[in-house]
């Protein structure tokens, strides 16, 4: 539990920080809750030459809303999604996700950028962000751009992130119906199986919806069938198990809190709880 | 609730932990805390596979490393000092503190290195190369105890450390030879219903919130050793490190400050400390060593990780005739000073609360790749009574009784006692029926019963689980750690201001020492607790101890305190006479006086007494000046607490998820001196059953022998969002073994709530043809079943 020696570096802006990035020797690493890089480096799983402590970067943190349109800046934390007014109001499937996250002193130092460009398998924001289809706004040293969040996740901490290019901030449109359903590892409180699903319901009928699963495979993703399975239905119990039967995803994790199998069959099982929760919304 | 401190009337009352302030404000004073000029700091370099022989190591680039004073292999350290000792009556195979040729498990200490920074020295300890070749692990108990795949210590066969121990019907004691099947095979023989089952008592992580550590401070000018350590019991980690270095007991001291739990997982000295000792004789230099956290889940003994064969007969009515239990101990790769001793405690416990004829326990002990186990809170008798429980609940299942039924015949009578069981162990006192009703009407048994069918009839998965207990408490008398002694020692003080100093040999880490043993105190001066201070923890100053665990501290500390303090009380009458003109035995004290008795106000008061003790004109005759005295003692048996634990759980149908939605207790641990303190052991002990039950499991894996479950990210120890309110009542059935009639508290809540869970679970899932289910309760496990699998 005693890291490697490091440098440590404050960066006043997010152009100082892709800066200090650019012209590091080594492995220098951004920083800014710590909550995931700080384990894995005491762990000496990682050990970076250099850390850029982006948490304080001004104007990075909070929410906001412009026309139904919703921001989040990448330094706020899960502590203050979990209780923003804008997001209880307009998108609660995020402030909900945001109080499932480990425990209240991991929800007073995460942020959702750390999260995002973490990219753990098991982590809740990704799906919530997939299933918004949320965009991810990216600033590195070739100036900024933005990612669906549907393709910003590629594999196992993998997403579409440079070496140089840190998150400030995602957007998304406020969700008519979403909600977030998570079997929560005893231990770590991290997903075993987290799933969010955001319906859009015209007279009844669905008209849209966006399923995406954590936890069960390498990375966020939606689950297409599902998808398929809920639009146009009348989203009543028989269309619900039907559309949650249909949840499948490949390279299913295996681990002590859970079998392939048993994540397999979770994934069913967190499909339609989180499919019915949004129904209800 | 809790009341203000008033002389004279402490014991019983909820007094609030003097200790609290100071340790919830980080005022504690806890090893870490300390710095000591010249200090140097250790990192152990530790095998990271589980079985293998070292062929090589290079500590070259380790020793280049500025700021590292000294690495030393394991081969180098043992040539200082000699293997780690083990207090148990069985062969042990050499178990050094630093491995000199080979590891056997994961996280085994290879080499040590000082450094002057504790950064330094782990970085120092990375850059140590070693060349292990290795072998096969050995994780499976079963297939180890064939020497299957591999065997670990060369002397002992097929892994087998303690081939064959039986105990209790037809045993002779004295031989360990079974000398008479006869009773045993003419119960089953004659048995109406016969309950079988292989059961698992997991192996767990103690997880103190404090982890271990050590200074070690070699003084060369004198050739004195001061040792500040996280142990539960000083007097005997001095007694080993001297042994081991090769020291007198007058030329060392341990000190354990502020301590933060232990669970048992203190009581050893480990290799990391026989090691700062000799690291810092050579040096002449202060060196400390400080344990993370991934360290105590990989090298702290682990507890349990027994496997039990239960066989019980009975009869129709549901009288049982005879319990046998054929156990296989896992306990892991070497003996530490009470590994093989655990296990033996099950066969203490079989007969649990019942009166039953014919006993017998047959015992195993099998070495692993694994983390040596120890003492974890409850030792053994957590093992005995869930093996037991699950029994009893099996048979009425079997049999179509209500568990509360079964167990209500098969009781041990209030008549009965002093009871001896039929193997051997003599039972102070119990009145088991009582505290039975007592549970039963709290919970509403009946009630719960009709709710739970409702439920069923919707659908839900709610089941109900009891179970009843008594335990081994107050560890001693000697005679059952010879190799230890369990005697207890207090000294009291009175200084010349009328202030108390008054000195314990068991160590408070958690258990209030500081506020109950004060209450006792104040109770029989009359003064003010606040006029009394408590010290425990340094053989500096406490004369003689043997320490805490077992929960003895009250009982056996406890009275140690109370009989000096009775001496102390008696040397002040013979001081107050003279100045009364009275004779002492006329003499009480009362609300800060000690005058005549039922007229205490008239006589003189304490503080005066206690100047005049220090300066005595005349001095009263055949009388030595100063007031201070001590005593030792020992019980001359144990003591034998008891109670009845109620769950109600729900299990998820879709995940296999379950909830604890009640829980229901009644204990009986004697005579109470802080019923604050009582409920906080027992909310403590019931949350580790819990843990136990539903959520922790140390698990190795088959093939690498690599610890999985290896941090609190992998290893669920239950969080108050877990636990229901605890529903806690308690009758009174006082030890005639002790001048309090107190019996300890300190394991019961653990060793009495995991069958009660799980004869919960299993009562859940009864209707998908269930009748067992091994802990903990994993959520696929349950789902599996709920499938119509196996777990």
């Amino acid at each position: 539990m005693i890291p490697s020696a490091f440098e440590y570096q404050r960066a006043g802006s997010v152009e100082e920080a892709i800066a200090l990035k650019q012209g590091a020797e080594g492995d220098a690493r951004f920083i800014a809750g710590g909550h995931s890089l700080i384990p894995l480096m005491k762990l000496r799983l990682a050990e970076p030459s250099l850390l850029i402590d982006i948490g304080g970067i001004p104007g990075l943190s909070g929410v906001s809303e412009d026309g139904g349109r919703i921001s989040i800046g990448a330094l706020t934390t899960h502590a203050d999604l979990e209780d923003d007014a804008v997001l209880l109001a307009s998108a609660p499937v995020v402030a909900e996700a945001a109080g499932e996250i480990g425990d209240q002193q991991v929800r007073n130092r995460g942020t959702i950028g750390g999260s995002l460009a973490h990219a753990d398998p098991a982590s809740d924001l990704p799906a919530v962000v997939v299933a918004l289809d949320a965009s991810i706004h990216i600033a590195g040293s070739g100036g900024e751009r933005t990612v669906a969040a549907g393709d910003f996740f590629s594999g196992l901490f993998e997403v579409d992130l440079a070496e140089d290019e840190l998150i400030t901030s995602v957007s998304f449109d406020a969700p008519s119906q979403a909600a977030y359903a998570k079997l929560r590892h005893p231990a770590s409180h991290f997903a075993i199986v987290g799933v969010a699903a955001s319906l859009t319901v015209e007279g009844g009928v669905c008209t849209g919806a966006r399923v995406a699963v954590t936890g069960a495979s390498t990375h966020a993703q939606r689950l297409g069938a599902v998808e398929d399975a809920l639009t146009g239905s009348a989203l009543d119990d028989a269309a619900i198990d039907a559309a949650s039967a249909a949840a499948d995803v490949d390279d299913v994790n295996a681990d002590l809190a859970g079998s392939e199998e048993y994540r397999r069959a979770m994934t069913r099982v967190f499909t339609g709880r989180a499919i019915s929760a949004a129904a209800s919304r | 609730m809790t009341m203000q401190a008033t002389p004279g009337q402490l014991v019983g009352q909820r007094v609030r932990r003097r200790e609290d302030p100071r340790l919830v404000k980080g005022r504690g004073s806890y090893v870490d805390d300390m710095k000591l000029p010249g200090m140097l700091h250790l990192a152990f370099k530790r095998g990271d596979v589980a079985h293998g022989i070292i062929r090589s190591i290079d500590t070259s680039a380790a020793e280049a490393m500025p700021g590292v004073e000294l690495v030393l292999t394991g081969a180098q350290l043992a040539e200082i000092i000699p293997p780690m000792p083990v207090a148990t009556p069985f062969p042990a195979p050499d178990h050094h503190a630093v491995t000199p040729d080979r590891v056997r498990y994961v996280g085994e200490p290879i080499a040590v290195v000082v450094a002057t920074d504790r950064f330094l020295a782990a970085d120092a300890a990375d850059a140590i190369e070693v060349d292990i070749e290795e072998l096969p692990a050995v994780i499976d108990p079963e297939r180890a105890a064939n020497g299957d795949p591999a065997v670990i210590h060369e002397a002992f066969e097929n892994n087998l450390a303690v081939p064959f121990a039986p105990a209790g019907t037809g045993v002779n004691p004295e031989t360990l030879e079974v000398e008479d099947e006869s009773a045993l095979n003419e119960a089953f023989d004659n048995a109406d219903v016969v309950v079988s089952q292989r059961m698992f008592s997991q192996r767990l992580v103690p997880n103190a919130m404090e982890p271990r550590g050590v200074i070690a401070r070699f003084e060369p000018g004198n050739d004195e050793l001061t040792v500040w350590s996280t142990t539960q019991n000083p007097h005997i980690a001095r007694t080993l490190l001297a042994a081991i270095l090769g020291m007198g007991q007058h030329q060392v001291r341990v000190i354990a400050p502020d301590v933060g739990g232990g669970f048992g997982s203190k009581i050893n000295v480990y290799g990391e400390d026989f090691a700062a000792a000799a690291i810092s004789r050579r040096l002449g230099l202060p060196v400390k060593w400080i344990e993370d956290r991934s360290e105590a889940f990989m090298t702290t003994i682990h507890g349990r990780d027994v496997i039990c064969y239960l066989d019980l007969a009975a009869t129709s009515e549901g009288k049982v005739t005879a319990v046998k239990m054929r156990l296989v101990a896992d306990i892991g790769a070497y003996e530490m000073v009470l590994t093989a001793a655990i296990p033996t405690l099950v066969a203490f416990m079989i007969s649990g609360v019942y009166d039953i004829p014919v006993v017998r326990c047959d015992l195993t002990e099998v070495f692993t790749n694994k983390m040596p186990t120890d003492a974890y809170r409850g030792a053994g008798r957590p093992e005995g009574i869930y093996f037991l429980e699950r029994g009893i609940d099996m048979l009425a299942s079997k049999l179509g009784m209500d568990p509360a039924e079964v167990r209500r015949v098969n009781f041990i009578q209030p008549d009965q006692f002093p009871y001896t069981t039929a193997g051997g162990m003599v039972y102070d006192s119990g009145e088991y029926e009582t505290a039975l009703d007592k549970a039963l009407e709290n919970a509403g048994w009946e009630q719960m019963k009709a709710d739970r069918d409702a439920a069923r009839a919707e659908g839900r998965l709610v089941g109900l689980g009891l179970s009843f207990y008594t335990e081994i408490c107050g560890f001693g008398p000697s005679a059952a750690m010879p190799s230890v002694g369990l005697w207890e020692h207090g000294s009291v003080s009175v200084e010349r201001d009328g202030k108390v100093r008054a000195t314990t040999g068991v160590s408070t880490h958690g258990q209030g020492h500081e506020t109950t043993f004060a209450q006792m105190l104040a109770d029989e001066f009359s003064i003010p607790m606040d006029d009394i201070t408590i010290v425990h923890g340094d053989t500096g100053q406490v004369r003689g101890g043997t320490g805490t665990f077992g929960s003895r501290s009250q009982v056996v500390g406890g009275t140690a305190l109370l009989l000096a303090t009775a001496k102390v009380q008696d040397k002040m009458r013979r001081f107050a006479a003279p100045m009364l003109e009275l004779q002492p035995s006329d003499l009480s004290f009362k609300d800060g006086m000690i005058g005549p008795t039922g007229q205490e106000d008239t006589g003189v008061p304490f503080v005066d007494v206690a100047a005049f003790a220090y300066a005595p004109v005349p001095l009263p005759p055949d009388t030595e000046p100063g007031l201070s005295d001590e005593a030792f003692w020992e019980p001359e048996g144990f003591t034998w607490p008891f109670g009845c634990y109620i769950s109600q759980v729900e299990i998820d149908r879709d995940t296999g998820e379950l909830e604890l939605q009640r829980f229901v207790g009644v204990d009986d641990c004697g005579n109470v001196v802080n019923p604050l303190i009582v409920a906080g052991q027992i909310h403590g002990g019931i949350a580790q059953g819990v843990g136990q039950a539903i959520t922790e499991e140390a698990v190795y894996d088959e093939e690498s022998g690599q610890l999985l479950s290896a941090s609190f990210m992998d290893y669920a120890i239950p969080r108050a969002r877990d636990l229901p309110r605890f529903e806690l009542d308690h009758t009174v059935t006082p030890s005639p073994l002790n001048p309090m009639g107190v019996k300890g508290i300190g394991e019961a809540g653990t060793i009495g709530s995991t069958p009660s869970i799980v004869n919960a679970a299993v009562d859940a899932l009864s209707g998908h043809g269930v009748e067992h289910i091994d802990m903990m309760l994993r959520p696929e496990k349950l789902w599996r079943l709920i499938q119509g699998g196996d777990a």
